[in-house]
């Protein structure tokens, strides 16, 4: 039933006036300023982005920190040839008690002693415990002790040198981590954010200013990298601080690599909002992404203890690529030129969501 | 002024359709033109498709079919220049909450070419003293007022506002109904969508009732009610409720009546004419009243002799 329109074409001459244009800087900066003071006083984000990755890697950071080494509690039964072995074990890791055979095994069995010596004809029983592999080892320990004491040689020369370094602990595999988990929440954590722009109808009431698209988002990135400054620092700070961890790497690639990762995953920040009306669809969408990356891409625990026939899918995580590329920058200073194959995963992952996210990214 | 299309509508369209993608006609062929300097009203109930026009008219919705004009110019192609001269009020926008409102009106106002200084709108609109609170410690009027001063302080020829007194106490109404005014005594043009009769008539010089996404009735405020149901209205009720009053309607003076809750309302030109003639006869049926008041039409009248309904319903 539509009729032909009746409105007359429009003579072609009817050019903008040239006085209104639109100020792009003041738009842009105007858009930043107010989304900078917008996240600083959101107290989730503080938590979010500042306090949760730190708590985390101080109570993680203590809980694996190494332990002191532990003396061995031992009890060697009286009799004849009782002081002979409790001298042998003296002065290393054995804490020796001499008692009554059957009163050093009621101790044993409470846990008292790892292990109870009976001398007996001039050699000894091990009374310990298979369940417990600390029960083992210390008659493993104490066998050694007594056989070299003894007079034993071995046949085979071996050298032991423990290795404790930072670099190689817990908490130095963990702070890259929580660094390149960090960036993908924050980053997703934006499409959180413009979807409850949505459900306010505010960005449809910015897209009826003049404003202009590119601004907006230009805007958002930007707060975002400013805001990835302050988590890089944060996390490297508390690890070089609190657990003396060494960064080998060049704080300039550890910089860029922050960049990419940022910028990555706030495009799939970006494309998770693409369509979500409400903030429940969007929080299941955006957990969906990043739930198994929290688990796989070897944020708490080293990604190859997974069957090996799945690594590749793992390796092929955006966050995978970006922790690979922070660990091995940060504890080996590797330059950044050799992760180039993790930077173009997270660059391709980021690329796609963007281009995706501009093609079905709804405003009103 | 030097503006192109200088002598044209502020806003103009024909024939316009909005089907959504579930089969919903929301608009279904809706004719308007606004000249310059109006302050025109779309009234109608909820559902009646006086949202999606405006948002049409806004350039945030495309129509299914027809032309939109708007200050002489399509949206295709002219939209930077258009949003510079629009200032919008969309009907529910909730501002960021941890935003003072002067950073809300400075973020609004970088936008614009030619804004107009932020402590005057402010001051305009009533919110000098909050300033420096944040929009989601605001009352409900309070952050009403700040959504049309984000739409004030770009300094607009032509302003949109939706339902822009929803929820005011009545001495925000009148502030904002002030401000209005001057915004069109300074050569603005308003087009505004309200739930609220009383404010049509007073505000605005053209108003459309829209009813299931068309046009039923358009004109100022006095010629609808002249036209459709008569300057006055008679109201009354009698003791015996039950009792038919056919012969209302064939009163002297009276256009129309009808009854609803044991009321019987008559549109009527001359008063002083048909109430002695109701006097006498029910005299002469043996009747008495128990209720009996005249009062001034309104463009509720109107629409409920239009419709059948009451605006406010859904």
């Amino acid at each position: 039933m539509a009729t032909e329109p009746r409105i007359e074409p429009l003579a072609p001459a009817a050019p903008a006036p040239s006085r209104l244009r639109y100020r792009r800087w003041a738009s842009y900066t105007a858009l930043l300023t107010v989304r900078m003071k917008e996240l600083l006083r959101e107290p989730e984000v503080i938590f979010w982005a500042f306090a949760f990755p730190l708590l985390l890697a101080i109570g993680l950071g203590i809980a694996f920190r190494q332990a002191p080494v532990e003396h061995v509690p031992v009890a060697v039964a009286a009799g004849p040839g009782s002081a002979h072995v409790a001298a042998a074990l003296g002065g290393g890791r054995f804490q020796v008690s001499v008692l009554p055979a059957a009163q050093a095994l009621d101790r044993f069995r409470l846990g008292a002693f790892d292990l109870v010596i009976v001398p007996a004809n001039g050699g000894v029983t091990y009374r310990f415990d298979l369940a417990r592999p600390e029960s083992l080892l210390a008659r493993s320990l104490a066998d050694d002790a007594l056989q070299a004491a003894a007079g034993r040689r071995n046949p085979l020369p071996a050298a032991s040198r423990p290795f404790s370094e930072p670099g190689a602990r817990y908490i130095d595999f963990l702070i890259p981590g929580l660094l390149g988990m960090n960036l993908m929440n924050s980053g997703m954590w934006l499409g959180f954010a413009l979807v409850e722009m949505r459900q306010r109808k505010l960005l449809k009431r910015l897209v009826a200013t003049p404003m202009r698209r590119a601004d907006f988002l230009l805007a958002l990135g930007s707060s975002r990298l400013l805001l990835m400054l302050l988590e890089v620092f944060l996390l490297l700070a508390c690890g070089v601080w609190l657990f003396r961890m060494r960064v080998m790497g060049s704080w300039g690639a550890i910089l860029i690599l922050g960049v990419i990762g940022a910028i990555g995953f706030s495009a799939m920040g970006l494309l998770a909002s693409a369509r979500a009306e409400k903030i429940e669809s969007a929080s299941g969408i955006i957990n969906l992404v990043t739930m198994p990356m929290w688990v796989f891409s070897g944020v708490f625990f080293s990604y190859e203890r997974f069957p090996h026939a799945v690594l590749p899918l793992i390796r092929a995580l955006p966050l995978t690529a970006l922790n690979d590329a922070l660990r091995a920058v940060i504890l080996q200073g590797a330059p950044l030129a050799s992760q180039g194959w993790q930077m173009l995963i997270v660059a391709l992952w980021g690329g796609l969501a963007f281009l995706l996210a501009l093609k079905w990214f709804r405003w009103t | 002024m030097m503006e192109a299309m200088e002598g044209s509508p502020a806003v103009l369209c024909r024939n316009l359709h909005k089907t959504y993608p579930g089969g919903v006609e929301a608009v279904r062929g809706l004719d308007l033109e606004i000249p310059r300097g109006e302050c025109f009203g779309l009234l109608g109930p909820n559902g009646a498709g006086k949202t999606t026009t405006i948002e049409i008219l806004e350039g945030l919705s495309a129509p299914t079919a027809g032309e939109v004009r708007i200050l002489g110019l399509p949206w295709r192609g002219h939209e930077m220049d258009l949003r510079q001269r629009m200032g919008i009020s969309l009907q529910e926008t909730r501002l960021s909450e941890k935003l003072t409102v002067r950073e809300t009106i400075n973020l609004f106002a970088a936008f614009y070419a030619r804004p107009r200084p932020v402590t005057e709108v402010l001051e305009e609109m009533a919110l000098t003293e909050k300033v420096n609170a944040w929009v989601g410690k605001l009352s409900g009027g309070q952050r009403q007022r700040l959504a049309v001063a984000t739409a004030l302080v770009g300094n607009p020829e032509l302003l949109f506002l939706d339902e822009p007194t929803t929820g005011l106490d009545p001495q925000s109404r009148h502030q904002l109904w002030d401000v209005i005014r001057r915004f069109q005594s300074a050569g603005g043009t308003v087009l505004l969508t309200t739930h609220y009769m009383e404010e049509a008539e007073r505000l605005c010089d053209r108003v459309a009732i829209v009813d299931h996404g068309r046009i039923i009735a358009l004109g100022s405020p006095g010629e609808l009610i002249e036209s459709f149901v008569g300057p006055h209205v008679v109201e009354f009720a009698l003791n015996d409720a039950a009792r038919a009053l056919n012969w209302a309607q064939s009163l002297p003076g009276v256009q129309a009546a009808r009854q609803a809750d044991g009321i019987v309302q008559m549109n009527v030109r001359e008063p002083h004419r048909a109430i002695p003639a109701l006097i006498a006869a029910l005299e002469r049926e043996g009747l008495t009243l128990a209720y009996l008041s005249t009062r001034r039409a309104s463009l509720e009248d109107v629409f409920v002799h239009l419709t059948g309904r009451h605006l406010r319903e859904a």
